[in-house]
């Protein structure tokens, strides 16, 4: 049995070694956009070192394996180019949820021929620290799996992202926790196969329950916390198969995700746990003062009102949203840029943290259609800027511009840190109808303001129009 | 190796991910999702051994061992190559290589 864990051999543990600290080099590497392809590539070498020794230790079987890698990375590799950049979101959840399915069926096989992993004793029974290991392995990956499935169902518009809410979903979650924990214990005593199942089980009921009651606007939280639970169950896996790349690839992956989320959270001012409890934006009657009724005034504009000012403004800072990303208007938007700066006008672009589907949502299509990325600038460095400039361009975005986060107690998303586009001499707010309200169901003082022009439209036609009224 | 310092490895690790992670722009949060995503998909090396056992009575976990090879492969190679193609549009605003800073 030279396949035993316990018994590799040490060039293939230094291997693995030099794996783990290339997946370190990876992430290094994203700390600038200049040394972020190198990263790529050291995640790439790393992933393939980790590969290669696997197959030189226990190699049987090798066309079929082969196949399986050539038929799964032409698939992953075609989604990856045919993929639009709008659509990050769900492509990110789908790859959480196979990392998850792999843990579930990698803890499966392991849990069915423990011999072939090398974590049986004398009396072929499974270890006791594996069985733990396998147990939470397998409930983070199948967490992991049914989480990221309804997310993505969610995120791609299949299912839709308002809240689910079960009665008593509370008491019947933490029920639910409770055993897959107790049974977790329980299997170090009996590794019957009925335990194990039930574990699985239960642990892919228990993401479809954690996932479904939560918002829309809390995707940017759930996909990051999902992201670190892929991480956790690699790491589980390690420690099974006593593998350092695995495990350290996987506490990188769980504090990463772990730290996402944190961000997340932060920039909505809300906790972890009322994240997750969810039913954010169900009830849209919650606080805040809601018009009483009776339509407030506002001044609405046209696009070529909106040509106007900004040709003849000095300073113009773009605050884009989720409505951006869903009317695909971010090229129409860097042309608008372009003119604007042939103009002489500078043009800046304000990123909240939360704006978008995911952490980073914007950034990347900002960049997707040219926009530089010096000109793109975080809440905390470009806030001070709007009382200078002479326009807010806001266009999609709504809850994370709204100035009753600083001053309404009683407004659900009060204390969460805001862009303060009303501080601009001149806001222009692109919405498509004074109807709706942001995804917290909070009205926005700014739209009502003297100083603001509401452009009622879809963002990107309106866009393209402000382009056309530019051009002459 | 054993569980002492298969933990340690752990612990520290965390460590490093914590301070690693901190240092990473907001702006490429969304690629470092992504190659997340790629790398862990590591726990190929599971499927590896569980596709490649030569003995043992399970047929059923060769199977699903090869089944999650495919999985952990379609992540890699999107992962990756998803993540390069988002890399690659970040662009400065001048053509003028970036000073070394």
């Amino acid at each position: 049995m030279d396949h035993v864990a316990s018994g590799t051999p040490a060039w293939a543990m230094l291997a693995y070694l030099v794996a783990g600290v290339l997946f370190i080099l990876s992430l290094r590497g994203l700390s600038s956009p200049e040394t972020s392809q190198k990263g790529n590539q050291y995640g790439m070498i790393g992933m393939l070192i980790a590969v290669v020794t696997t197959l030189v230790l226990h190699g049987t079987g090798l066309p079929l394996i082969v196949g399986a890698i050539a038929f799964g990375g032409t698939i992953g590799w075609l989604i990856a180019q045919k993929i639009q950049m709008t659509a990050m979101p769900e492509l990110v959840a789908g790859f959480h949820s196979l990392v998850g399915m792999a843990a579930v069926l990698v803890g499966a096989s392991a849990y069915l021929n423990p011999e072939a992993f090398g974590i049986v004793d004398a009396a072929g029974q499974i270890l006791t620290a594996s069985r733990i290991e396998l147990g939470l392995g397998v409930a983070i990956g199948a967490i992991t799996f049914s989480g990221s499935v309804i997310a993505f169902l969610k995120l791609s518009g299949r299912m839709g992202g308002s809240p689910i809410m079960l009665p008593g979903r509370h008491l019947l979650n933490l029920a639910v926790l409770a055993s897959i924990l107790g049974l977790i214990a329980y299997f170090v005593f009996d590794s019957q196969p009925a335990v194990f199942w039930t574990i699985t089980g239960l642990s892919f009921a228990i993401g479809f329950l954690l996932i479904i009651p939560i918002g829309g606007a809390d995707m940017p939280v759930v996909i990051s916390m999902l992201n670190s639970y892929s991480g956790w169950a690699a790491a589980a896996m390690g420690f099974t198969l006593q593998n350092t790349a695995m495990i350290i690839t996987g506490a990188l992956v769980g504090s990463s995700g772990a730290i996402l989320s944190y961000i997340m959270c932060k920039a909505m001012n809300r906790s972890f746990i009322s994240v997750i409890a969810g039913g954010f934006g169900a009830d849209a009657e919650a606080g805040g003062p809601k018009g009483d009724g009776v339509a407030k005034p506002y001044k609405a504009g046209s696009a070529e009102d909106a040509a106007f000012i900004m040709k003849n403004a000095e300073s113009v800072i773009i605050v884009p949203g989720y409505g951006m990303a869903v009317s695909q208007a971010q090229h129409a938007l860097r042309e608008m840029g372009d003119l604007l700066k042939a103009e002489g006008v500078s043009v800046k672009y304000a990123i909240h943290p939360v704006a978008g589907r995911m952490p980073g949502h914007m950034n990347v299509l900002l960049a997707e259609s040219n926009v530089p990325y010096d000109e793109v600038f975080e809440l905390e460095d470009i806030n001070s800027e709007f009382a200078q400039a002479d326009v807010a361009f806001v266009i999609g975005a709504n809850d994370v511009t709204n100035p009753l986060a600083k001053t309404d107690k009683t407004s659900p998303i009060y204390g969460m840190p805001v862009l303060d586009v009303e501080k601009a001499k001149t806001v222009l707010f692109i919405k498509r109808s004074m109807g709706g309200v942001g995804y917290a169901g909070v009205d926005n003082p700014v739209f009502y303001m003297d100083n603001t022009m509401m452009l009622l439209a879809d963002a990107k036609k309106m866009v393209e129009t402000i382009v056309k009224s530019l051009g002459h | 190796m054993d569980f002492l310092s298969t933990l340690s490895i752990f612990v520290m690790a965390c460590f490093v991910g914590y301070y690693v992670v901190w240092s990473v722009t907001p702006a490429l949060h969304t690629p470092l999702m992504a190659v997340t995503n790629a790398i862990s998909s590591v726990i190929i090396v599971g499927a590896l051994i569980a596709s490649s056992a030569a003995t043992g009575g399970s047929e059923l976990s060769k199977w699903l061992g090869l089944l999650a090879v495919v999985l952990a492969s379609v992540n890699i190679f999107g992962g990756f190559a998803v993540t390069r193609r988002m890399l690659a549009m970040y662009k400065k605003k001048d053509k003028k290589p970036a000073a070394p800073k």
